[in-house]
Parts: structure tokens; sequence; C-alpha cells
């Protein structure tokens, strides 16, 4: 602990004069990285170390025994409805990964290049990132007015008389869990998008249009490969949001559709942990794959 | 793209941006207007007269669970999670600075913890109480699970922040005379403050609004948005309103409050320059 009180002391020049307690750069490092490897250490390495731990154990209604099974294994993987799982999970990712990524990205590309005042891109900026400092859950209930048998949009198109009867699927279907997500999720396309925009030099429309090339051959040619990282990074985040959701798919299909965190949840409820373990591995596996696959394709590293 | 005049890709993209800008509050708009709802309305429009009905109706008790209660634990909960969001992630950052061994695995750990779904970390988190003997509590397992979430934005905001810090600033002030300490509280401390705003806010915002985390990890008091989360199946009354309403409010309250501190700081930074 001297050491330490010698490094805050409000007054450096006492302990460095008197005591010779000065510390080497690399050991200084070391005293400010423990903290975040003291609490990573506890509550994330060994949490995923004890799931993987325990995915081989076997369990009961009343509590779990340490052996070495592989039968939570074969019993997740050997069913039909864990691969139809996966295969609902994954569809959900495709879709709400390629409309976020439109979106975000024709919404990074106006606030970094049509928006010329950085006070009025700022402004504009928080507009877009408020929402998404606020609930999850009140964010995906606020739908329901919108969207319900009697909600805005049905009796809207009900009074216009484009419809003869309220929709049925606009609520509690797929249709409703893709667009809460989309609505959850696209911010952290924008974000990490507008920040590699930002950063390309301007000069290079220049350069573009001095040799002749188009509006569209720009974007595609200059603009896009530019913004590469920035789409990676969105990526790697609405890719592994999906993967892990469970409560929007529950809360806005009614229950009528399932994900792999879902089913984790719904075993986790009924105690069967290293059921709910074995599944927590086979996903860990996918979604790590799936976010060594985005690296392997962009080189993040430059980007922080 | 700078032309002077604003062509058609421009109105496009503008009205692209209004429609992008609704979609984000349209919905949030209808349940604060529905949070108002007559007495005897429902969950839908028409509103059935206007009231301020379901905002007293959310501080009774009987109507849904405690609620008072439960916002208060959440509160401290943000602001326990924030306060050690920013100092871990401070000090983080300053280790990363310098190369240091282990730091490349260190910032790998931090990144993965970021990746990994929350309900495995959740999941984990419980496991490792229950076979531990320890009891899962908000203060300390759901902690520790919120932390797992706050801390890589915090240290990867940090990163980003020293990777763009020049080193010149500290060694003129070190060629001055300056103690390390000095330099640090004196130089880097006022540079770096509207950035520690920032990370105080995500540690707060994040933990206030997280629940997957939390999921096995409260034990057996909620925390709001679980509350809120197990108000969705059984409560069919506009008091869910009211509180999407409250709670919505409070937090466009507390990034008021901490987009003003970084205005205020990074003006009087200006001021001295």
């Amino acid at each position: 602990m001297a050491t330490i009180a010698a490094e805050t002391e409000e007054d450096g020049q006492g302990a460095r004069g008197g005591r010779g307690l000065r510390l080497s750069p690399s050991a200084i490092s070391y005293l400010q990285a423990t903290p975040l490897f003291a609490i990573l250490g506890f509550f994330f390495l060994l949490p995923i170390a004890m799931i993987a731990v325990v995915s081989f154990w076997d369990y009961d209604f009343a509590g779990l025994y340490p052996d070495f099974l592989t039968m939570n294994y074969t019993d997740t993987l050997g069913s039909w409805v864990t691969w139809k799982t996966y295969l609902n999970t994954l569809k959900f990712t495709a879709i709400v990964w390629s409309l976020t990524l439109v979106i975000g990205f024709w919404v990074a590309y106006f606030l970094a290049f049509h928006i010329r005042k950085t006070s009025t891109q700022m402004i504009l900026f928080l507009v877009c990132t408020v929402p998404f400092m606020t609930s999850n859950i009140i964010r995906m209930i606020s739908w329901i007015p919108v969207l319900g048998r009697n909600g805005l949009v049905n009796s809207a198109l009900i009074k216009m008389g484009i419809i003869p009867q309220p929709i049925e699927w606009l609520l509690y279907s797929d249709f409703a869990v893709v667009l809460a997500m989309v609505h959850l999720y696209t911010l952290f396309m924008v974000t990490p998008i507008f920040n590699t925009l930002m950063r390309i030099d301007r000069s290079l429309f220049e350069a573009a249009r001095d040799a002749g090339a188009s509006g569209w051959q720009i974007l595609w040619n200059v603009v896009i490969p530019l913004a590469k990282p920035g789409m990676a990074i969105g990526t790697i985040f609405v890719v592994t949001l999906v993967m892990a959701d469970f409560s929007t798919v529950q809360v806005m299909s009614g229950g009528q559709s399932a994900s792999v965190a879902l089913m984790m949840k719904n075993q986790m409820s009924l105690l069967q942990y290293p059921a709910a373990a074995a599944n927590a591995v086979v996903l860990l596996a996918v979604v790590l794959l799936m976010v060594a696959a985005i690296l392997r394709v962009v080189d993040i590293r430059k980007e922080l | 793209m700078n032309h002077e005049k604003r062509g058609l890709q421009f109105y496009l993209l503008a009205i692209f941006f209004i429609i992008f800008v609704l979609f984000l509050y349209g919905p949030l708009s209808a349940i604060l207007i529905l949070s108002f709802q007559g007495p005897d309305g429902g969950l839908t429009f028409p509103m059935n007269g206007v009231s301020t009905h379901w905002f007293f109706n959310l501080f009774e008790k009987q109507a849904v669970g405690d609620f008072g209660a439960s916002f208060r634990r959440s509160f401290t909960l943000g602001l326990m999670v924030m306060a050690v969001t920013v100092v871990v992630s401070l000090l983080a950052g300053l280790a990363f600075r310098r190369r240091f061994r282990g730091s490349t695995a260190l910032f790998y750990a931090t990144v993965a913890s970021l990746v990994v779904p929350s309900i495995i970390i959740s999941l984990g988190i419980g496991v490792v109480f229950q076979q531990g003997g320890l009891k899962p509590a908000w203060y300390s397992s759901a902690f520790g699970a919120h932390l797992t979430w706050t801390l890589p934005f915090g240290v990867l905001i940090m990163f980003a922040v020293f990777n763009r810090f020049s080193p010149a600033y500290e060694e003129a002030a070190r060629d001055l005379g300056a103690s390390s300490w000095q330099t640090f509280r004196h130089v880097v401390l006022p540079m770096i403050a509207p950035s520690l705003i920032g990370v105080g806010l995500f540690g707060f915002t994040l933990s206030y609004d997280e629940f997957a985390r939390t999921l096995m990890t409260s034990g057996s008091y909620n925390t709001l948005p679980l509350e809120i989360y197990g108000m969705t199946t059984n409560v069919t009354t506009p008091v869910l309103y009211a509180l999407g309403t409250v709670t919505t409010l409070f937090s466009f309250t507390i990034i008021l409050i901490a987009l003003g501190i970084m205005m205020m700081l990074s003006r009087r930074q200006a001021k001295i320059n």
C-alpha cells in the first residue's frame, strides 16, 4: 500500500525526494491495470470457465452434481428444436444486420457529408443517440400502441379505407421482432460508421472527381471501402446483440417465435443449469466464430 | 461532396434522416401521450379523457409491485457502476499508454466481455455464486455483471482518448518541474475531463437500463428494468406507460445534466487556452 500512497500523494515532491519509492514504468502500468484485470477475471473469465465446466455436470430438480457427461451436449445438438431455433436466430440476425447496415450507413453518410456546420452535426448526432440511452424494454413496449390490433397504424389504414379489417401480423409476429430490433440496434451501426466517415480525407473526393469519377463511383470506390472498418465494428455489435437477444423476441413475438437465448432462459427458469450451460457453450462458439470471421475480412485495430 | 448548391441527394437523404428520427421518437411519444390516458382508458388510442390517474396509480404500492424500492436500487447501482467504471477505465487507459506484458491479452479480454452474450455472463455469474455458496444480490453479483458491460465501453473510450493525446503537454509540464502527480492532476486530468464525464454517463445509463445481465444475478430483489420486464406480461393498464414516461424522463434528465457538465468543462478549457 505504501507504494500506491506515494503514487497518489498530493505532494508529489515529498514522495519523489524523500523515500525512494519510485516505481518502474511497467510496475505502474501493472498497478493501473490490476483493477480491470481483477474485475474481468472474477466476473467474466471465471464465470465463462464455470459454464464450460458445469455443461458437463449432471442435474436434477434438487441440484447440480459434478460429473463428466456429454449428455447435455448430445441432448442439445441431437434435438431438431435446437437446430430450428438456431436457424430462426440466424434468420433474425441476417435480416436485422442488413437493415441496420443500410439505414445506419445512409444516416451516418448524411450526418458526415451533408451537414456542414460542426455544431449542427453534433446536435443531430445527439438526437439520434439519446433514445439509445433509455430503457430497451420501454422502447419495445412503445410499439404496442402503434402496431396493436387497435393501434395507430391499423386504425389509420382502416380510416383511409385501405384495409377492411386490422392487419394481425403487425404485432406479436416476426415482423414486430425485426422492427423492434432495428429500432433498438441501429445506433450501434450509425456511430462507428459516422466515426470512420468523419476521418476520410475530403481531398480524396476532389482527386476522384478530377480523375473523372461520377458520384456513384466515388461512393462505391472511395467512400465504402474506407468505411469498411466502421461497418465491421457496427456489424460485430449488431450480430452479437441479435444473437444474444431473448427479450425482444419474447415480448414482440408474444411467445410465438424462438431464439437461442430465449431457449437458454427457459432452461434457466426450470433450473436446468447444465443444459443451459451446454447451450451457452455452443452459442458462445457460434458468436465468437462469427466475430473472428468479421475480423478476418476487415482489420479494425486501426480504428481505435 | 461539399458543393455550394444542395443537390437532389441532399434532399433525399434529409427526408430519409427525418423519417429515421420519427421512427426513433414516434413510438416513445405515443407512450408519453398515452400515459395521460383517462382512468377508464386502455392500452391503445383513442384517449379516453385526460388525467394523471396512472401516475398516481404508479406510486400506490399494490398496483405495480414496489416501484419506488426497485427504482432506488437501480439508481444506487447505477451510481456505483458509474463511479467504478470511471476510475477503473481511467486507470486502465493510463496503463495501456505503455506496452506491458499481457497488455494485448487484457485488451482482448475487455473486447470479449463486450461480445459475449449478456445472458451467458448472467448465467455464469449466477452459477459461480451458487456453487461458491454466495448469495447473489443486486449490489454484489449484479454489480459485477453490469461492470462487465460498462467497463469495455469505458476502456475503449479512454483508449481512443489517449491514442489522440499528445504527450507534448506532459513533457512540457515535466520540463517545468512538475511531478508526475502534478502533471496528471493539472495537465492531463483537465484535458480528459469531458471524456470522463462521457464514460460516467455511459456507465450510469447502461447499468440503469440493463436487465439481461441482471436476470440471474439480482438475487431476491428486483432492479427497475426487471420490474418493468415482469410487468410487460401481467400489467394491462396504462400504468405501464406512466412508468415508461417517468423512467424515460429520468434518463433524459441524466443525459442533459451530463451534457451540461461536459459543455461547461470544455468552455472553461477553451477560456484558459
